[in-house]
């Protein structure tokens, strides 16, 4: 397996996260060349790297950055989405604790590239230890004039702000962490019939994912074609995948696009733990649809395989599960989580994961029948298709992938 | 009673609005202050943070209620809250709670008598390699044993 360090090149030295030590590895050395280019030039050559972004939807982050207006009176903004909430994603709390400094120097190329001068970063609530590594960074780095009034010297004033979140997984949805940020409950927002950017406060808005922001300066650096040269056609670079549950060594890896899923798992996982069987994996945090140890064996991470599968690469944040795991146990814990978690904005969500999280209790302490499993399909129906936001959709998926693919135990347990 | 945010965080909030667009914006990081400043948000700290940021007192309410974060009541000294997520269940998270459970004789949802230790099981805390995880306060401790929760327990009963 190729190694590949795009965004975790400076994750095993120590004090990466301190200025001296980024800058004696490189940092901010992209900053001088795309000053030297116009801001359309850097939209263009993200565009030409197909990156695409890393937060778990993968959509092409030219494409998004394209729609910003060059010409525009109002401000425009950027804000970067650090809400990691999806069940398995542990992968931007490592850029933020290990090299900060990356992705601040991602920050004013992309605001540069939009003609941002004020960036947000979007920080769950709990990773307060977390963002205190970032705002050290960032301190460090108004001190040193990387940032302020004059970026590096030259006549581009960056500010970068850290606005803490509060607890709510929907807030990692980009309308939905918008509306948190202008000061109101994390609901999503319906989406627009045609291609235009985020709304701040009115303002044209770019979000990305700290791992998306953090590999721009790379790009920069060495070019599209730089990029390119790891991962797939359809899906180029790599990501940082992680790992939990079952293995051995649980934890963040890069990897390019394209990589063998069960090769991934054996090589950084040192496969399962106690030499146990595989059952299934989880391929992208909770909201893809489960794989069996069948299909794992034949499963490569990129975007369009996964796809083919009829799951989703999402965020590359696997969870592992052995031979001896129960997979109503495991759906309900998920169904729990979704339970807890929906905004309560849109009926269909609000009480379909409730209703199924019921049902669910029910089956597991022997008073359900196999209806009960119908219903549960059913119910993935009604959540389907018919909310503002994705979230119920997802739970859809969980559902029908755990009971379609491990039917036989849910009627087990269901008793007839 | 009423509520005042103390000097240093009026400060800090007049920073802060120089940040943003709009003052509005100022919601989660006063619920924040207000947090901190006296262990939760009371619904007088409510109307102060609206008066400050020209809103009505109901959006603030709508927003501290939304956000699981945020204390309505006072929690005890140490906030010890378990994630409950999938990894951390596969990986031995039960085990966890009721060592803790039976160290402090307090189940979920509940505060030790000397108002020292509060119990919440949370959704996933985003440190899955890790797991079992819990935080306490604002601070992270991860690949949890039961031996682990002894140590950290009696650490913090020392201390106070």
């Amino acid at each position: 397996m190729r190694e590949c360090r795009i965004v975790s090149r400076k994750f095993e030295i120590d004090k990466s996260h301190t200025l001296e030590v980024a800058k004696a590895h490189g940092a901010y050395n992209a900053v001088k060349e795309a000053f030297a280019r116009t801001p359309a030039e850097i939209v263009e050559i993200v565009g030409e790297s197909g990156l695409r972004g890393k937060g778990g939807g993968g959509a092409p982050a030219g494409a998004k950055w394209s729609l910003m207006p060059q010409d525009d009176p109002r401000p425009s903004y950027l804000v970067v989405n650090c809400d990691e909430s999806e069940p398995g994603t542990f992968k931007d709390r490592q850029i933020i604790s290990k090299d900060p400094h990356l992705l601040i120097e991602g920050i004013i190329l992309t605001s540069y590239a939009i003609r941002a001068h004020d960036a947000y970063i979007y920080i769950r609530g709990e990773y307060f230890q977390f963002q205190q590594i970032l705002q050290e960074a960032i301190d460090e780095a108004y001190a040193a004039g990387i940032l302020g009034k004059k970026v590096m010297g030259e006549e581009y004033r960056m500010d970068i702000t850290v606005h803490r979140g509060a607890g709510a997984y929907i807030c990692g949805e980009k309308s939905a962490l918008l509306e948190s940020m202008e000061g109101k409950r994390g609901h999503p927002r319906l989406k627009p019939k045609q291609k235009e950017p985020e709304w701040y406060f009115g303002n044209p808005t770019l979000v990305n994912n700290v791992e998306t922001i953090a590999s721009v300066p790379y790009i920069v650096k060495h070019g599209a074609e730089g990029y390119r040269m790891f991962g797939t056609e359809g899906s180029p670079g790599t990501l940082l995948f992680a790992m939990s549950g079952h293995v051995e060594r649980p934890g963040v890896y890069e990897a390019e696009f394209g990589t063998s899923m069960m090769e991934y798992i054996e090589h950084y996982g040192g496969g399962i733990r106690g030499g146990k069987k595989l059952k299934a994996v989880i391929p992208g945090g909770a909201s893809t649809a489960v794989l069996t140890a069948e299909e794992v064996s034949e499963a490569k991470m990129d975007y369009e395989s996964m796809r083919a599968m009829r799951s989703a690469l999402g965020t590359g944040g696997m969870i592992v599960m052995d031979e001896d795991t129960d997979m109503v146990e495991a759906l309900k814990n998920l169904l729990e989580f979704y339970h807890h978690e929906s905004c309560g904005q849109c009926t269909p969500c609000r009480e379909g994961t409730g209703w199924s999280d019921t049902i669910l209790e029910r089956v597991l302490e022997g008073r359900g029948s196999s209806e009960d499993i119908d219903k549960l399909l059913e119910l993935a129906d009604t959540m389907d298709g018919k909310t503002i936001c994705v979230f119920a959709p997802a739970v859809a998926i969980v559902i029908r992938s755990f009971i379609g693919k491990f039917r036989n135990e849910f009627e087990a347990k269901a008793g007839r | 009673m009423s509520f005042e945010f103390s000097k240093e965080n009026l400060e800090k909030i007049e920073v802060l609005k120089s940040r943003y667009p709009s003052p509005k914006a100022l919601s989660l990081p006063c619920l924040w202050m207000v947090q901190y400043q006296e262990g939760y948000v009371s619904l007088e700290a409510v109307e102060t943070i609206a008066k400050l940021i020209d809103w009505a007192p109901m959006e603030i309410y709508r927003v501290a209620t939304f956000y699981t974060m945020f204390n309505l009541e006072p929690v005890g000294k140490y906030h010890i809250q378990l994630c409950k997520t999938l990894s951390c269940a596969l990986c031995g998270k039960a085990e966890i709670l009721e060592r803790i459970e039976n160290r402090l004789a307090i189940k979920p949802g509940e505060s030790t008598g000397d108002g020292r230790f509060t119990l919440t099981q949370v959704e996933c805390l985003g440190s899955c390699g890790t797991a079992p995880v819990m935080q306490i306060n604002d601070r992270y401790y991860e690949n949890l044993t039961p031996e682990k929760i002894d140590t950290i327990l009696d650490s913090l009963e020392e201390g106070s």
